[in-house]
Protein backbone atom coordinates (compact mmCIF):
# COMPACT_ATOMS: atom_id res chain seq x y z
CA UNK A 1 0.00 0.00 0.00
CA UNK A 2 0.97 3.71 -0.64
CA UNK A 3 -0.31 7.01 -0.45
CA UNK A 4 -0.36 9.41 -2.89
CA UNK A 5 -0.92 12.67 -2.06
CA UNK A 6 -2.52 15.63 -4.33
CA UNK A 7 -2.38 19.22 -3.38
CA UNK A 8 -4.76 21.97 -5.50
CA UNK A 9 -4.63 25.06 -4.91
CA UNK A 10 -7.12 28.47 -6.08
CA UNK A 11 -5.09 29.40 -9.22
CA UNK A 12 -3.66 32.82 -8.24
CA UNK A 13 -5.47 34.92 -10.09
CA UNK A 14 -9.03 34.10 -8.77
CA UNK A 15 -9.84 35.98 -5.58
CA UNK A 16 -10.09 33.05 -2.30
CA UNK A 17 -12.65 33.86 -0.30
CA UNK A 18 -12.03 31.86 2.21
CA UNK A 19 -8.41 32.58 2.69
CA UNK A 20 -9.03 36.10 2.64
CA UNK A 21 -11.30 35.35 5.98
CA UNK A 22 -8.62 33.02 7.40
CA UNK A 23 -6.31 35.49 6.97
CA UNK A 24 -8.19 38.42 8.32
CA UNK A 25 -9.23 36.51 11.76
CA UNK A 26 -5.67 35.44 12.50
CA UNK A 27 -4.39 39.02 13.60
CA UNK A 28 -7.53 39.08 16.11
CA UNK A 29 -6.21 35.95 17.52
CA UNK A 30 -2.56 37.60 17.92
CA UNK A 31 -1.02 35.73 15.20
CA UNK A 32 0.26 39.02 13.79
CA UNK A 33 2.67 39.16 10.69
CA UNK A 34 0.88 36.76 8.39
CA UNK A 35 0.73 38.72 4.87
CA UNK A 36 -1.61 36.59 3.04
CA UNK A 37 -3.40 33.23 3.59
CA UNK A 38 -4.43 31.40 0.61
CA UNK A 39 -6.43 28.03 1.49
CA UNK A 40 -6.30 24.78 -0.69
CA UNK A 41 -6.50 21.02 -0.52
CA UNK A 42 -4.55 18.03 -0.22
CA UNK A 43 -6.27 14.59 -1.47
CA UNK A 44 -4.95 11.14 0.15
CA UNK A 45 -5.55 8.49 -2.48
CA UNK A 46 -4.07 5.23 -0.91
CA UNK A 47 -3.16 2.67 -3.56
CA UNK A 48 -3.12 -1.03 -4.00
CA UNK A 49 0.71 -2.16 -4.39
CA UNK A 50 3.38 0.02 -5.84
CA UNK A 51 3.42 3.53 -7.47
CA UNK A 52 4.41 2.67 -10.60
CA UNK A 53 4.77 5.54 -13.63
CA UNK A 54 1.38 3.91 -15.00
CA UNK A 55 -0.71 4.41 -11.50
CA UNK A 56 1.19 8.06 -11.10
CA UNK A 57 -0.09 9.42 -14.67
CA UNK A 58 -3.30 7.68 -13.52
CA UNK A 59 -4.07 9.87 -10.66
CA UNK A 60 -2.51 12.59 -12.02
CA UNK A 61 -5.11 12.28 -15.02
CA UNK A 62 -7.77 12.33 -12.14
CA UNK A 63 -6.09 15.27 -10.59
CA UNK A 64 -6.71 17.39 -13.40
CA UNK A 65 -10.09 15.80 -14.54
CA UNK A 66 -12.20 15.41 -11.20
CA UNK A 67 -9.70 16.67 -8.08
CA UNK A 68 -9.58 19.83 -9.65
CA UNK A 69 -11.31 22.46 -11.92
CA UNK A 70 -8.99 24.04 -14.54
CA UNK A 71 -11.10 26.80 -14.55
CA UNK A 72 -10.58 28.10 -11.31
CA UNK A 73 -7.85 25.59 -9.50
CA UNK A 74 -4.60 24.31 -10.20
CA UNK A 75 -2.64 20.85 -9.44
CA UNK A 76 0.45 21.89 -7.41
CA UNK A 77 1.74 18.82 -6.59
CA UNK A 78 1.37 15.02 -6.98
CA UNK A 79 3.96 13.18 -3.91
CA UNK A 80 3.80 9.51 -3.15
CA UNK A 81 3.48 10.46 0.74
CA UNK A 82 4.90 6.74 1.80
CA UNK A 83 5.53 3.22 1.51
CA UNK A 84 3.65 0.90 4.33
CA UNK A 85 4.10 -2.83 4.53
CA UNK B 1 -48.80 17.62 -28.76
CA UNK B 2 -47.95 17.90 -24.85
CA UNK B 3 -44.13 19.15 -24.32
CA UNK B 4 -42.67 16.63 -21.64
CA UNK B 5 -39.29 18.36 -19.84
CA UNK B 6 -37.06 16.08 -17.42
CA UNK B 7 -36.01 16.94 -14.21
CA UNK B 8 -33.25 15.21 -12.75
CA UNK B 9 -32.74 14.48 -9.25
CA UNK B 10 -29.47 14.22 -7.98
CA UNK B 11 -28.56 12.80 -4.26
CA UNK B 12 -29.06 16.21 -2.59
CA UNK B 13 -30.88 17.43 -5.42
CA UNK B 14 -33.56 20.25 -3.65
CA UNK B 15 -35.58 21.81 -5.58
CA UNK B 16 -36.90 19.03 -8.00
CA UNK B 17 -40.56 18.92 -6.83
CA UNK B 18 -40.86 23.28 -7.35
CA UNK B 19 -39.09 22.21 -11.04
CA UNK B 20 -41.47 19.81 -11.66
CA UNK B 21 -44.20 22.11 -10.70
CA UNK B 22 -43.11 25.15 -12.52
CA UNK B 23 -43.03 22.47 -15.68
CA UNK B 24 -47.00 21.90 -15.27
CA UNK B 25 -47.85 24.81 -14.33
CA UNK B 26 -46.44 26.08 -17.95
CA UNK B 27 -48.57 23.41 -19.45
CA UNK B 28 -45.80 21.10 -19.61
CA UNK B 29 -45.63 17.21 -18.47
CA UNK B 30 -42.81 17.09 -15.94
CA UNK B 31 -40.74 13.97 -16.09
CA UNK B 32 -39.08 12.58 -13.05
CA UNK B 33 -35.48 11.72 -14.01
CA UNK B 34 -32.76 9.84 -11.62
CA UNK B 35 -28.94 11.07 -11.53
CA UNK B 36 -28.18 6.79 -12.21
CA UNK B 37 -30.64 6.34 -14.68
CA UNK B 38 -29.06 6.39 -18.47
CA UNK B 39 -32.26 7.48 -20.11
CA UNK B 40 -33.85 10.44 -20.84
CA UNK B 41 -37.33 8.92 -21.59
CA UNK B 42 -37.75 10.91 -24.45
CA UNK B 43 -38.03 14.36 -22.80
CA UNK B 44 -37.92 16.84 -25.09
CA UNK B 45 -36.11 19.21 -22.41
CA UNK B 46 -34.26 18.66 -19.05
CA UNK B 47 -34.13 21.17 -15.93
CA UNK B 48 -31.08 20.54 -13.57
CA UNK B 49 -32.02 22.04 -10.36
CA UNK B 50 -31.35 23.86 -7.60
CA UNK B 51 -29.60 22.03 -4.17
CA UNK B 52 -26.79 20.44 -3.09
CA UNK B 53 -25.97 17.46 -5.26
CA UNK B 54 -23.69 14.68 -3.43
CA UNK B 55 -23.62 17.41 -0.68
CA UNK B 56 -21.62 19.75 -2.54
CA UNK B 57 -18.42 17.83 -2.13
CA UNK B 58 -15.54 18.21 -3.85
CA UNK B 59 -16.78 21.78 -5.61
CA UNK B 60 -20.30 22.19 -6.37
CA UNK B 61 -21.97 20.02 -8.78
CA UNK B 62 -18.49 18.15 -9.41
CA UNK B 63 -19.81 14.71 -8.58
CA UNK B 64 -23.10 15.13 -9.96
CA UNK B 65 -21.47 15.55 -13.41
CA UNK B 66 -20.19 12.17 -13.63
CA UNK B 67 -23.72 10.90 -12.62
CA UNK B 68 -24.79 8.32 -15.84
CA UNK B 69 -27.33 10.25 -16.97
CA UNK B 70 -24.97 13.40 -17.25
CA UNK B 71 -23.78 11.66 -20.39
CA UNK B 72 -26.65 11.84 -22.30
CA UNK B 73 -27.64 15.46 -21.13
CA UNK B 74 -24.73 16.31 -22.58
CA UNK B 75 -25.43 14.34 -25.91
CA UNK B 76 -28.74 16.14 -25.90
CA UNK B 77 -27.64 19.37 -25.59
CA UNK B 78 -25.20 19.17 -28.39
CA UNK B 79 -28.19 17.70 -30.61
CA UNK B 80 -30.10 21.20 -30.20
CA UNK B 81 -32.13 19.54 -26.84
CA UNK B 82 -33.08 23.04 -24.38
CA UNK B 83 -31.00 22.47 -21.16
CA UNK B 84 -31.79 24.54 -17.97
CA UNK B 85 -28.96 24.67 -15.00
CA UNK B 86 -30.69 26.82 -11.96
CA UNK B 87 -28.21 27.07 -9.23
CA UNK B 88 -26.69 23.77 -8.47
CA UNK B 89 -27.63 23.08 -11.59
CA UNK B 90 -25.74 26.05 -13.16
CA UNK B 91 -23.40 24.68 -11.41
CA UNK B 92 -23.49 21.04 -12.92
CA UNK B 93 -23.21 22.88 -16.25
CA UNK B 94 -20.55 24.17 -15.75
CA UNK B 95 -18.72 21.37 -14.28
CA UNK B 96 -19.66 19.10 -17.71
CA UNK B 97 -18.24 21.86 -19.69
CA UNK B 98 -21.78 22.76 -21.52
CA UNK B 99 -21.22 26.43 -20.21
CA UNK B 100 -17.74 28.20 -19.56
CA UNK B 101 -16.19 29.49 -16.09
CA UNK B 102 -17.12 28.39 -12.51
CA UNK B 103 -18.79 29.22 -8.94
CA UNK B 104 -16.55 30.06 -6.08
CA UNK B 105 -17.62 30.71 -2.64
CA UNK B 106 -19.97 34.18 -2.51
CA UNK B 107 -17.60 36.93 -2.00
CA UNK B 108 -18.91 38.09 1.74
CA UNK B 109 -18.87 34.26 2.43
CA UNK B 110 -22.75 34.17 3.67
CA UNK B 111 -25.38 32.61 2.41
CA UNK B 112 -28.07 34.68 0.87
CA UNK B 113 -31.04 34.62 0.19
CA UNK B 114 -33.58 37.70 -1.09
CA UNK B 115 -36.11 38.36 -4.25
CA UNK B 116 -33.36 39.08 -6.47
CA UNK B 117 -33.66 41.92 -9.88
CA UNK B 118 -32.39 40.52 -12.49
CA UNK B 119 -31.95 41.71 -16.56
CA UNK B 120 -32.79 39.88 -18.87
CA UNK B 121 -29.80 40.24 -21.80
CA UNK B 122 -30.23 37.95 -24.17
CA UNK B 123 -33.92 37.26 -25.30
CA UNK B 124 -33.30 34.83 -27.48
CA UNK B 125 -32.77 31.54 -25.67
CA UNK B 126 -34.89 28.74 -25.67
CA UNK B 127 -35.22 29.17 -22.38
CA UNK B 128 -35.98 33.34 -22.71
CA UNK B 129 -37.30 34.24 -25.60
CA UNK B 130 -41.32 35.20 -24.01
CA UNK B 131 -39.17 37.85 -22.03
CA UNK B 132 -38.26 41.21 -23.77
CA UNK B 133 -34.21 42.19 -23.91
CA UNK B 134 -33.32 44.81 -21.18
CA UNK B 135 -36.66 43.42 -19.18
CA UNK B 136 -36.16 43.59 -15.37
CA UNK B 137 -37.42 40.41 -13.17
CA UNK B 138 -37.31 39.02 -9.88
CA UNK B 139 -37.42 36.20 -8.46
CA UNK B 140 -35.53 34.55 -5.79
CA UNK B 141 -31.96 33.74 -5.10
CA UNK B 142 -29.84 31.42 -2.62
CA UNK B 143 -26.37 30.30 -2.49
CA UNK B 144 -23.17 29.96 -0.76
CA UNK B 145 -21.24 29.45 -3.81
CA UNK B 146 -22.31 31.56 -6.71
CA UNK B 147 -19.67 33.87 -7.03
CA UNK B 148 -19.28 33.38 -11.44
CA UNK B 149 -15.51 33.72 -12.49
CA UNK B 150 -14.12 33.26 -15.74
CA UNK B 151 -10.97 34.46 -17.25
CA UNK B 152 -10.76 38.21 -19.33
CA UNK B 153 -10.94 36.08 -22.16
CA UNK B 154 -14.13 34.23 -21.56
CA UNK B 155 -15.75 37.28 -20.21
CA UNK B 156 -15.00 38.84 -23.39
CA UNK B 157 -15.91 36.29 -25.78
CA UNK B 158 -19.23 35.76 -23.70
CA UNK B 159 -19.65 39.48 -23.82
CA UNK B 160 -19.06 39.89 -27.43
CA UNK B 161 -21.35 36.77 -28.46
CA UNK B 162 -24.13 38.00 -26.71
CA UNK B 163 -24.33 34.98 -24.18
CA UNK B 164 -24.22 37.18 -20.61
CA UNK B 165 -28.47 36.01 -20.41
CA UNK B 166 -29.06 37.82 -17.14
CA UNK B 167 -27.33 40.48 -15.26
CA UNK B 168 -27.53 41.27 -11.38
CA UNK B 169 -29.33 44.67 -11.34
CA UNK B 170 -28.67 46.79 -8.57
CA UNK B 171 -26.41 45.19 -5.77
CA UNK B 172 -24.76 42.57 -6.91
CA UNK B 173 -24.97 40.11 -4.49
CA UNK B 174 -21.88 37.34 -4.59
CA UNK B 175 -19.11 39.57 -5.96
CA UNK B 176 -19.74 37.76 -9.64
CA UNK B 177 -17.57 39.16 -12.72
CA UNK B 178 -19.61 41.45 -14.17
CA UNK B 179 -22.42 41.39 -12.12
CA UNK B 180 -23.48 38.19 -14.72
CA UNK B 181 -26.60 35.75 -12.94
CA UNK B 182 -26.33 33.38 -15.95
CA UNK B 183 -24.95 32.27 -19.49
CA UNK B 184 -25.93 30.99 -22.09
CA UNK B 185 -24.23 28.76 -24.74
CA UNK B 186 -23.75 29.39 -28.15
CA UNK B 187 -26.51 27.74 -29.74
CA UNK B 188 -28.93 29.26 -26.85
CA UNK B 189 -30.35 26.08 -26.20
CA UNK B 190 -28.60 25.81 -23.19
CA UNK B 191 -28.50 27.91 -20.47
CA UNK B 192 -27.63 28.28 -16.92
CA UNK B 193 -28.44 30.79 -13.57
CA UNK B 194 -27.87 31.08 -10.07
CA UNK B 195 -31.35 32.72 -9.27
CA UNK B 196 -34.53 30.23 -9.49
CA UNK B 197 -37.34 30.93 -11.82
CA UNK B 198 -39.10 27.65 -10.18
CA UNK B 199 -39.56 29.65 -7.07
CA UNK B 200 -41.31 32.61 -8.60
CA UNK B 201 -44.04 30.60 -11.08
CA UNK B 202 -47.66 31.34 -8.96
CA UNK B 203 -49.50 34.19 -7.14
CA UNK B 204 -49.16 33.10 -3.30
CA UNK B 205 -45.62 31.89 -3.55
CA UNK B 206 -43.29 34.23 -5.45
CA UNK B 207 -41.37 37.43 -4.27
CA UNK B 208 -43.03 40.60 -3.26
CA UNK B 209 -44.40 42.57 -6.69
CA UNK B 210 -46.35 45.59 -7.29
CA UNK B 211 -49.57 44.01 -7.00
CA UNK B 212 -49.31 42.64 -3.35
CA UNK B 213 -47.16 40.29 -1.58
CA UNK B 214 -45.64 36.94 -2.94
CA UNK B 215 -47.44 37.51 -6.06
CA UNK B 216 -44.29 37.75 -8.51
CA UNK B 217 -44.58 34.90 -11.30
CA UNK B 218 -41.57 36.75 -13.21
CA UNK B 219 -40.21 32.90 -13.42
CA UNK B 220 -42.87 31.33 -15.38
CA UNK B 221 -41.92 32.54 -18.74
CA UNK B 222 -38.39 30.54 -18.08
CA UNK B 223 -40.53 27.40 -18.91
CA UNK B 224 -43.50 29.29 -21.33
CA UNK B 225 -40.52 30.14 -23.66
CA UNK B 226 -39.18 26.32 -23.74
CA UNK B 227 -42.60 24.74 -24.38
CA UNK B 228 -43.50 27.54 -27.06
CA UNK B 229 -39.94 26.93 -28.74
CA UNK B 230 -40.19 22.88 -28.43
CA UNK B 231 -43.96 23.50 -30.04
CA UNK B 232 -43.11 25.55 -32.88
CA UNK B 233 -40.19 23.25 -33.84
CA UNK B 234 -42.45 20.22 -33.21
Amino acid sequence: MATILVHVMPKPEILDPQGKAVGAALPRLGFDGIAQVRQGKRFELTVDGEVTDEVLAKVRQAAETMLSNPVIEDVVEVTVAQETA
Amino acid sequence: MTARIGVVTFPGTLDDRDASRAVRLAGAEAVPLWHNDGDLQDVDAVVLPGGFSYGDYLRAGAIARFAPIMDKVVDAAHGGMPVLGICNGFQVLTEVHLLPGSMIKNEHLHFICRDQTLRVENAETSWTSEYRDGEEIVIPLKNQDGQYVADDYTLDMLEAEGRVAFRYVGWNPNGSRRDIAGITNERGNVVGLMPHPEHAVEAGFGPDSREGGRTGVDGLAFFTSAIKNLLATA
